[in-house]
């Protein structure tokens, strides 16, 4: 028994070695050479400073920006030291309520709109940091962001238009729209 | 669904089963007992290894002696992980400061990852400093998933074998499984990750100005941690600045990537794979998902080979296809199908070129109803347990898929190694059905199948019934289990029976609702997590230690075959009704009634 218990344990310290630290290591110095942008965030740099990551969503109350999705994250939304989704079940009352209040809010901001809207505007993500939203979501947006902003619907579509990936190759996944990267770019187009 | 759904669902069986060949031929070479094309290439790396251990690697182990050094190496690794977690404020990489983790939480999760469960008590960004994630949580995603493996190869050398008394040796398929098959694949995964997007440094976290500042009300606090109360009777309040964002960092591609391979499923980050950081893009999401199932996949074929007949393990991989595919089918259905609890309020929920509609609480945009369904059923059908979407907040029916896959006893793939041994408890089952049927001692692969083998068969097809019956009876008439319930009415019991599920069929996965990181929660889960993985182990090596003494019975007129359509669909039957015979009233109780609760 001694010896096996000898064995067992040069065995997990060997093994330790190799799984929990050349290889852990190795695709570090690899990551860092090959995509030093990736690995370290997708950070996006601004005046040689990072203003967010793109691949991580930001709230957005302001009606003169793109709203995301909403977040469940706790204590603020799109906190990204601590990701998390609203784990509300399909019939809790919980449920209903904030999307009630979500679809108010969204009212509020663009009175006349009484288009239905997209169930992503008014669901919240799984991650809680969802960086994107469907284009159904930013059309339903396009009006009351151009408006509020004094600018042409025809330039804020444009705009959008940048900002959407389809699928990739054509078939996987959704196609989306970048919200942080859309509203970066409105304010250079304002500010212009 | 459209026609996207399909195509999207049709690729991923089509490259599942592409990839699942050659990586089961592969396998068949890395584990054979003769030296080949395959074992040369690291035999001096093998031999180096083997003898600073002082282990003889030509030792033939019997089936006792081979459990034994099984259960005697995942006690140690189970230690270093508690180890670890207790000690991390006094060790190295820590730039978050991360506190010791509380006892209780310790030892659950130390039983999680050391039993291929990776049940999260935790979240990872705020709570486990990058040692602890490389040295603890990534060595036992490789190491428990590559006792799985070792134990299945036992099990097959157990069919193989006749008139013998070894079934090999436990610590030449642990280390060929890590250096033949998990690492490779793992390097190779970790950087076409890195390259969309995940994380992969040892920084700490990076503080990022918003674009739009806000602020967010808080509770004033007194000095005993209580909130103040104002005259009026309610809590006095102030608002907090929100100027910056902390983005968390760390290690997470290397972990990512074994713990989607090795069936593992224990996220880096608290969301597990729905966090933009763990999982980025479609791609990576494809790779990802394609990853959970590819070597259980595999190794139906790699087992097909080493008995020496490939329809083996065509007909295995069939059975598990044949309740696979109407099952993924049926999840992603009623998931587009949408909430109809907001029916009622102005909500677009409808599939259209410009949204994926469907039910969208707890999904990300960039994977949709059909990239989130997908994960769903083959995270639950193999014991992975990440998810990239929140579990908690499918529609009933669609929740119910993914909890009555873990509950058929993760063998439809199931876990690396486990799934396919977990299976063939299962078709010995079927094949003594079949001989009662025609009244006949039962075979299989040319073994008798006698009392003992039943018995052995019986107890790994039934333990993780019991356990999770058992332990769902427990919870809820527990307060302290039913305190954790987050969602009312059915859905509330449906946290608790998932939970229960997920913990004794070593998944891992949870409708996280459930506040499970209590002592109470952590306790009973890591009870069922321990007696799910290692009495089934060693029931199944048992088993396999008496088929090797046994004769090989040469095949005749009166043999059923069991490579044939017929015992395909006998063995798929065997595995649905036990399944279905067991946990019919719970279900009934959980996700049924909360289906037809939002009939209303």
């Amino acid at each position: 028994m001694a010896k096996l218990l000898r064995q067992s344990l040069l065995m997990l310290l060997l093994l330790t070695a190799a799984t929990g630290v050349a290889y852990p290591l190795l695709v570090t110095g690899l990551a860092q050479g090959l995509f030093p942008a990736q690995a370290n965030g997708s950070l996006v740099l601004e005046h040689g400073g990072a203003v967010g990551s793109r691949l991580i969503g930001q709230s957005f109350t302001d009606p003169r920006y793109f709203w995301g999705r909403p977040s469940a994250t706790s204590p603020m939304p799109y906190n990204a030291a601590a990701s998390g989704g609203s784990n509300l079940g399909p019939n809790n009352p919980a449920l209903v309520a904030a999307v009630r209040q979500r679809i108010a809010a969204l009212r509020a901001a663009d009175p006349g709109n009484t288009a239905p809207v997209p169930v992503d505007l008014v669901t919240a993500s799984g991650s809680g940091l969802d960086p994107q939203i469907s284009p159904a979501a930013a059309q339903y947006q396009v009006a009351r962001v151009a408006r509020l902003r004094g600018l042409s619907p025809a330039a804020v579509q444009a705009l959008v238009r940048a900002h959407t990936a389809g699928r990739t190759w054509g078939v996987l996944g959704e196609p989306r729209v970048d919200v942080l990267e859309l509203n970066l770019a409105l304010d250079h187009l304002s500010t212009r | 669904m459209n026609a996207n759904d399909y195509l999207q669902l049709a690729l991923y069986l089509v490259a599942l089963l592409l990839l699942a060949k050659p990586l089961g031929d592969y396998m068949a070479l890395v584990f054979a007992d003769a030296p080949n094309r395959v074992t040369r290439l690291g035999a001096r790396v093998e031999r180096g290894i083997y003898r600073a251990c002082g282990i003889a690697a030509d030792e033939d182990m019997g089936w006792k002696r081979y459990a034994l050094a099984m259960l005697c190496f995942n006690m140690l690794g189970l230690l270093a992980v508690y180890a670890l977690q207790r000690l991390q404020p006094w060790l190295p990489l820590n730039p978050q400061h991360m506190a010791a983790v509380s006892p209780d939480s310790a030892v659950n999760t130390a039983i999680s990852f050391a039993t291929n469960t990776n049940w999260q008590g935790y979240g990872g960004e705020s709570t486990m400093s990058y040692l602890t994630q490389m040295l603890g949580l990534g060595v036992q995603n490789f190491l428990s998933a590559a006792t799985g493996i070792a134990i299945l190869m036992a099990v097959i050398r157990g069919f193989v074998r006749h008139s013998a008394k070894g079934l090999g040796n436990f610590w030449v398929d642990l280390v060929r499984s890590t250096l033949y098959v998990l690492l490779p694949l793992s390097l190779l995964l970790s950087i076409v990750l890195v390259s969309q997007g995940v994380v992969q440094n040892l920084r700490p976290f990076a503080e990022v100005p918003v674009v739009q500042a806000s602020s967010y009300t808080e509770a004033v606090k007194d000095e005993a941690g209580k909130p103040r109360m104002a005259a009026a009777g309610h809590e006095v309040t102030h608002a907090v600045p929100v100027a910056t964002q902390t983005l968390p960092m760390g290690p997470a591609a290397s972990q990512i990537a074994i713990k989607q391979l090795g069936t593992n499923g224990g996220g880096f980050f608290n969301v597990n794979s729905a966090h933009p950081y763990e999982n980025p893009t479609p791609l990576s999401d494809f790779l990802e998902v394609l990853a959970i199932l590819l070597i259980p996949a595999g190794l139906c074929l790699t087992f097909g080979r080493m008995v020496g007949d490939r329809r083996q393990g065509w007909a295995l991989l069939a059975a598990m296809l044949v309740i696979f595919v109407p099952l993924l089918l049926a999840c992603t259905a009623a998931e587009q199908a949408g909430n109809p609890a907001l029916h009622g309020l102005a909500v677009d929920q409808h599939a259209s070129a410009l949204q994926a509609g469907g039910n969208m609480e707890g999904k990300e945009v960039r994977f949709g109803i059909v990239g989130s369904a997908r994960w769903a059923v083959a995270t639950s059908a193999a014991s992975n347990g990440s998810v990239n979407s929140m579990h908690d907040s499918y529609t009933p029916l669609g929740g119910l898929v993914p909890m009555w896959l873990i509950q058929l006893g993760e063998v439809i793939f199931g876990g690396v190694g486990s799934g396919l041994y977990g299976m063939l408890a299962f078709a010995v089952v079927a094949v003594f059905i079949a001989g009662l049927m025609v009244g006949r001692t039962p075979e299989y692969l040319g073994k008798k199948i006698e009392a003992y083998e039943m018995k052995m068969a019986s107890l790994t097809v039934l333990l993780p019934c019991v356990l999770v019956v058992i332990g769902t009876a427990i919870a809820v008439m527990a307060p302290a289990g039913v305190a954790g319930v987050a969602n009312p009415g059915a859905h509330g019991f449906s946290e608790v029976l998932y939970a229960l599920s997920s913990a004794s069929n070593n998944n891992g996965s949870a409708f996280a609702g459930l506040s499970a990181n209590t002592p109470f929660w952590n306790v009973l889960l890591g009870v069922c997590m321990f007696l799910a993985r290692f009495p089934l182990a060693i029931a199944m090596l048992a088993l396999a230690g008496s088929l090797a003494a046994k004769r090989h019975v040469p095949a005749t007129a009166g043999t059923l075959p069991t490579h044939t359509p017929l015992f395909v669909t006998l063995l798929a039957c065997v595995v649905v009704v036990v399944g279905a015979l067991t946990f019919l009233p719970a279900l009934a109780l959980g996700p049924i009634a909360d289906y037809l609760g939002s009939m209303r």
